[in-house]
């Protein structure tokens, strides 16, 4: 019964849409109140509806409800709590009710804060959610019904698969889909502009908080997915320039140049056609990925099952969405008043620059990706596009972003000089030829990890020299340093905090380059070397857990004789699949980790174990870590300023509609 | 500068960039792509030895010798052809006979290949693509073999 409703709610929720699709933007177009006004309870009716079917699927998930088809698919009576829960989206139909539900609440959520937005505006955006919300609700219904009965339900499932039994499906896919789904409200508020012909500096106020609450949570969900495939898959890596792997990367990159150009719309009223383009973009690519993902014409570890007519529908809604967007772009493109052009050695100068390269390191990764089914199409030549082509593509470009990160950061709007900003980094220079000579003289070879960590320190140093010469500015006293520091505006220590943060990362992956790789053939008793380290073999054990059957090894790590460390990389065998899986031992030392692996034994009982050594690698993650603080940071700020002007504009709401048309 | 001139220097900025990202794409073209075949394809198609290319079908049932170290041999079959393959590393966990691999390597002659990796299926769903699709053109395509998986 609960499952029933869960059903119902959603066809409801699709009813909703298509009253949404049409009222509020009708209504918005004949300047008709009523029918606007219903866009935002519609929006939040619509949130509560999906909420309520993903908690039927859950609760079919719970109490081990084998009468629904997704559950036996994908669930075992035995799985742990965690992974009874993790297991609704961990499957194609559970993570397309994850999606729906996700589209649903940032649209909820607009629909909280439509009273600051010119009415017109809020109700045809929320509008253009529905249609993207409807599209995805129709797929759903249609081709991925989570809620399938079976007519003779099975004693027992068949499991979740093993890999993704783990505290990551928790965390990732969720992160994930907050980032990017979140890009569909810049893309209806996108459709919204281009509609009602009103982009202008205001548009990108309303904007900015969404991309950016975006980015961040697409920002720790890749970052999230990148550890996670770190210790679980085995191979000791944490990117492997997966096609799925890209198709999340490139929102991202969209976004951040999003981020960047919006601010420049906001504070200069230029780059806006520009803008409105990527936040089209940006959400375009974000179909694109799901339609990789889902429609299994890439072979990667996240191919869902596979089916033509899923994946011919998610065409007819990139197509559409695509499409008409472009269409609409098209058609008011040419109406849009330009902005100003700018001297090019500015802020808004370098914010160009950054979304120069930023985006054209996304089309890199955009061909590598999609080469091989072009290629595959055109003359049926099967080919892989592997790291090396995106590490020759994507890094030389990614090197002059970070470095023009602190120089723009110091340039002034309007008119800024290059000289003076690299005058006051001179410190910073300094300090990251110090730092690279010291790792240079202490790590050593590669020269590669020494000129990126030292590009990182540059990065990280650099960050902070604007905040340090403001706090600074009336003396070094630290009272007074203090409430300066204070009284900076949040969103300077967020931009400085998220621009450390990618300096971080920068370390972390430089460090890689000192990493340890060693295969060694052990039987309990034995050493073998790593780095700095010796690591002991002292046990193989076999241990049931609650639906697997567990093989762990018991190692030591010590460092000149003393014991820093233990581990117990594992092997679990499920056998309701039949399968096994490959926990790593991982032991976090300083801010590096050893990483150890164990493969299937062999007929003579001795292991061979898989051992690395990678010094700061945890700076990778850490690094998003910090992006995302900085977001927020930035985020808390944006809300006092939106605040601020929410007065005068709620005073002349009824009068901006007039002035649109200027 | 004047407006003309600050357009310009925009323009001339942003081709600057897309040149070298084009040259770059073109250089990691031609260097770092790696096709992929099959046994039968290999003779079908007369690929030279020294390429460096991607091999997939079944391991053949028996074939695997394992040597000195971690040296291995076995033969990669699609029904249609066959290739030894030689290989000096860690076999994946689900490397087993009569299941779908992929060898990444140098192929020395038409019946011999030299491996630098060797991938195989996640689970026992899935098979990589490209194996499935080139059994199913030789025609050795069974229906309970899907190419699901995650």
């Amino acid at each position: 019964m609960i499952v029933e409703v869960g059903h119902y709610a959603l066809v409801l929720a699709f009813a909703l849409c298509l009253v949404q699709m049409v009222g509020p933007m009708w209504g918005s177009l004949t300047r008709d109140r009523a029918l606007m006004a219903i866009a935002a309870p519609v929006s939040i009716m619509q949130f509560l509806l999906i909420a309520l079917s993903f908690a039927a699927l859950t609760y079919a998930y719970l109490v081990s409800d084998f009468s629904v088809l997704n559950v036996v698919e994908n669930s075992h009576s035995q799985k742990p709590l965690i992974y009874k829960i993790s297991g609704v989206w961990g499957n194609h139909e559970g993570s397309m009710l994850l999606w729906v539900l996700t589209l649903a609440l940032f649209g909820a959520l607009v629909a909280l804060r439509a009273k600051r937005m010119p009415e017109d505006m809020a109700a045809t955006a929320l509008s253009v959610q529905s249609w993207v919300l409807g599209a995805f609700l129709l797929f759903v219904l249609l081709t991925s019904n989570p809620f399938a009965r079976i007519a003779s339900p099975p004693m027992e499932g068949r499991d979740l698969n093993p890999l993704l039994q783990d505290p990551g499906l928790a965390i990732h896919p969720p992160l994930l889909y907050l980032g990017y789904v979140g890009l569909s409200i810049t893309f209806s508020f996108a459709a919204a502009a281009l509609i009602h012909g009103r982009i202008d500096a205001q548009w990108a106020r309303w904007v900015r908080p969404w991309t950016l609450i975006a980015w961040m949570f697409l920002t720790v969900g890749i970052s999230m997915g990148s550890y996670w495939a770190y210790y679980t898959l085995g191979w000791g890596g944490f990117w492997f320039w997966d096609p799925v792997e890209n198709a999340s990367l490139m929102p991202w990159l969209a976004a951040t140049a999003l981020l960047h150009s919006a601010l420049v719309m906001e504070k200069r009223d230029a780059l806006k056609v520009w803008t409105i383009l990527l936040a089209i973009l940006a959400f375009s690519l974000s179909l694109l990925g799901a339609f990789l993902v889902r429609s299994g014409v890439l072979t990667s570890v996240h191919s869902f099952a596979s089916d033509p007519q899923r994946g011919v529908f998610i065409l007819l809604i990139l197509v559409f969405f695509i499409g008409g967007s472009l269409a609409l772009f098209a058609l008011r493109v040419q109406s849009l008043k330009q902005g100003g052009i700018f001297a090019p050695i500015s802020r808004e100068g370098a914010l160009v620059f950054n979304n120069l390269l930023l985006t054209t390191s996304c089309a890199t990764v955009l061909v590598g990706t999609l080469y091989p089914l072009a290629l595959e199409a055109v003359t049926g030549d099967k080919i892989s596009v592997g790291p090396p082509f995106f590490n020759l593509t994507f890094g030389p470009l990614f090197v002059p972003i970070f470095m023009a990160m602190p120089i723009g950061q110091l340039l002034a709007w309007k008119r800024g000089d290059v000289l003076g900003a690299t005058q006051r980094l001179a410190f910073v220079i300094g300090l990251a030829v110090i730092v690279g000579l010291m790792l240079a003289w202490v790590r050593g070879e590669p020269v590669l990890a020494v000129l990126f960590a030292a590009l990182a320190a540059y990065v990280i140093a650099g960050s902070f020299v604007e905040i340090w010469s403001r706090v600074t500015a009336a003396g070094y006293d630290i009272g007074l340093m203090w409430r300066r520091a204070v009284g900076l505006p949040l969103s300077s220590w967020g931009t400085a905090i998220a621009h450390a943060g990618a300096g971080v990362t920068l370390f972390g992956l430089a460090a890689t380059g000192w990493g340890v790789e060693r295969i060694a053939g052990m039987k309990p008793g034995d050493n073998v070397d790593l780095g700095p380290y010796v690591v002991t073999l002292d046990d193989v054990q076999r241990r049931p857990g609650p639906n697997y059957i567990e093989t762990a090894a018991f190692m030591t790590i010590r460092e000149g004789g003393v014991v820093v460390g233990r581990l117990e990389p594992s092997r679990k065998f499920y056998a309701h699949r039949s399968m096994t899986t490959t926990e790593a031992g991982l032991r976090t030392i300083d801010l590096g980790q050893v990483h150890i692996v164990i493969p299937e034994q062999n007929s003579d009982g001795s292991l061979d174990v898989r051992l690395y050594w990678k010094p700061y690698v945890t700076l990778i993650w850490i690094g998003s870590i910090f992006m995302f603080i900085g977001g927020g940071v930035s985020l808390a700020d944006r809300r006092l300023r939106v605040g601020f002007a929410r007065r005068p504009s709620r005073k002349d709401a009824p009068a901006a509609q007039p002035s649109a048309a200027e | 500068m004047t407006r003309k001139q600050r357009r310009l220097t925009m323009i001339v900025a942003a081709l600057a960039v897309l040149a070298i990202a084009l040259g770059l794409v073109l250089v990691a073209m031609r260097d770092n792509i790696v096709f992929f075949y099959s046994p039968a394809e290999i003779v079908a198609k007369d690929v030279k030895p020294g390429t460096r290319l991607r091999l997939g079908g079944l391991v053949k049932e028996g074939s695997v010798e394992k040597g000195e170290g971690r040296f291995v041999s076995f033969i990669v079959s699609d029904g249609n052809g066959e290739v030894r393959v030689r290989y000096t590393g860690l076999l994946p966990d689900l490397f087993r006979e009569g299941q779908g691999i992929v060898a990444e390597g140098v192929l020395e002659d038409a019946k011999s290949f030299r491996a630098d990796s060797v991938l195989a299926k996640h689970d026992e769903n899935y098979m990589p693509r490209e194996v499935a699709d080139s059994l199913k053109k030789q025609g050795h395509w069974q229906v309970d073999q899907k190419t699901t998986g995650k």
